[in-house]
């Protein structure tokens, strides 16, 4: 075997060991019957109810607004398209605590907008919008890069043929984009989940209303380790089964792009 | 070379201690980095059941100083700590934003939105038991009226402090920190329930000597006074 393949072999090997260590600790710590304990634990139903409940609104709002903005993205060529593509991928790179703190400056009582008699922090409302906050980047990424493999030529022959911009959109677009979409809104989706100091900072930390599953595990962390590592384990499962979607099941599960007739 | 060396040799004495802390330690701190002018003393802040949490999980310091005997206890039946001694109370008060109207006990369910410690954090602990006092039907109606549970007292402080809760419940001596940005109302002292804070030595203090020393200022008379002048009780 060659310097070069040891080498490289023993870099790959030590960052793959020490990525998969932490996770197999999660597992090999515990037993069955102490997850299972664990899983009783008061904060547990009530965290698990809000994160299904705010996540999939969240998920709702960043297609629903999310689609069009990709679109409108993916087909301008104008500098103002380039920066506002820029400047929504922010919320990927702001840290966390940074983001619960602009959201409380934003949506708080003494906010930009608390003249308005707006009351968010400290409600359901404040997690799913800081949900939205970290999570719609991902899929207005994915999505833009989605549309943007759409061939303009066969929009062009969907016009001619009589097809109206919508029905252009909706009929050979979105069909072309959707995996991308799919895989988009699955990370989109494990970012919503996974959100944590935004939530905590805006949104406040109460069992059954704004304590989402990482707020859980991070209280339970001090208190019940037992239930914080049976919520730790069901995340890494979700994130997992994501992970699968976003690899492979997205195409799959909507099968290759296809031109309609 | 000489001053590498006594940098070298002294080091610095880390003192984990309760959120509530921050302004007398700091002040206990400078102190003690004026008498041990080769020291430094590094406050790590928090709850004190993050604190215990991390101290469990094999964080390294020299002292631990917490807002209750439950966190303290647990680390004496783990054997991480030697003798603790308690060295302050404190005492619960109901604050509001600086610019409302003082707000008294019984008034407390009449504020929209309140704000307390969580029930593993010390204050949210006191805070419920003080609340208990008052019969299960004042509890409720106040609990029906919280918006979010921190995990630290100074977060507690800060959402009052910040004008996005109405109320909450503090120590007196995050009141006082508080300065004009909160309004607090104190708890007649049959209705309260104080706060106890035991301090000790880590075992494995990293700077045993130094440790050992912040510990007999922290229990002097001029920690005494230090301490009362932030608002502390005596122990």
């Amino acid at each position: 075997m060659s310097l070069f393949k040891l080498g490289f072999g023993a870099a790959a090997a030590l960052l793959v060991l020490f990525l998969a260590l932490p996770v197999v600790a999660l597992f090999v710590t515990t037993s069955a019957s102490e997850i299972l304990l664990g899983l009783r634990a008061p904060l547990v139903g009530p965290a698990l109810r809000l994160s299904f409940f705010t996540t999939t609104a969240s998920l709702a709002i960043v297609v629903a607004l999310g689609t069009p903005l990709a679109w409108l993205l993916s087909r301008s060529t104008s500098r103002l398209a380039r920066a506002v593509e820029t400047a929504v991928q922010l919320p990927v790179v702001i840290p966390p605590a940074v983001a619960g703190l602009a959201l409380l400056l934003a949506f708080g009582r003494r906010g930009l907008l608390g003249g308005l008699g707006l009351q968010l922090a400290f409600t359901t409302a404040a997690v799913v919008l800081a949900e939205v906050f970290v999570s719609a980047p991902f899929y207005l990424q994915a999505g833009t890069a989605a549309f943007r493999r759409v061939d303009t030529e066969l929009l062009l022959v969907a016009r001619t043929l009589g097809a109206r911009p919508l029905r252009s959109f909706a009929r050979v677009a979105l069909p072309l984009a959707l995996p991308g979409l799919v895989s988009g809104a699955a990370m989109s989706w494990a970012r919503a989940l996974g959100e944590f100091g935004a939530t905590l900072m805006f949104a406040g930390n109460l069992s059954g209303r704004t304590q989402t599953l990482p707020l859980a595990i991070y209280t339970a962390m001090e208190s019940d380790l037992g239930a914080a590592q049976s919520l730790s384990l069901l995340l890494v499962l979700a994130a997992f089964v994501l992970l699968l979607i976003v690899r492979s099941g997205g195409p799959a599960l909507f099968g290759a792009p296809r031109v309609p007739r | 070379m000489a001053l590498l060396l006594a940098a070298l040799l002294a080091g610095d004495v880390v003192v984990f201690a309760a959120a509530s802390l921050k302004e007398s330690f700091e002040e206990l701190g400078a102190l003690f980095e004026k008498e041990h002018p080769s020291a430094k003393v590094r406050l790590d802040l928090g709850g004190s059941q993050e604190l215990r949490t991390q101290l469990d999980h094999g964080a390294s310091a020299d002292l631990f100083a917490s807002a209750d005997e439950v966190q303290m206890d647990s680390l004496a039946r783990h054997t991480l700590v030697l003798a603790p001694a308690v060295f302050a109370r404190n005492e619960l008060v109901v604050i509001v934003p600086g610019n409302a109207p003082p707000l008294a006990l019984d008034d407390l369910p009449r504020a929209r939105r309140i704000v307390l410690g969580d029930k593993a954090v010390p204050v949210g602990a006191y805070s419920d038991r003080m609340l208990a006092k008052r019969g299960a039907a004042f509890r409720r109606s106040v609990e029906a009226q919280v918006v979010s549970r921190e995990l630290n007292v100074r977060q507690v402080l800060a959402k009052v402090a910040l004008g996005e809760a109405d109320a909450a419940i503090v120590y007196r001596t995050d009141a006082i920190a508080g300065g004009t940005r909160v309004r607090a109302t104190r708890i007649a002292a049959a209705d309260n329930v104080f706060a106890v804070y035991p301090i000790a030595q880590l075992k494995a203090a990293p700077q045993p000597g130094l440790a050992a020393d912040f510990l007999r200022l922290v229990l002097s008379p001029r920690g005494r006074a230090t301490l009362s002048r932030h608002g502390f009780l005596p122990p």
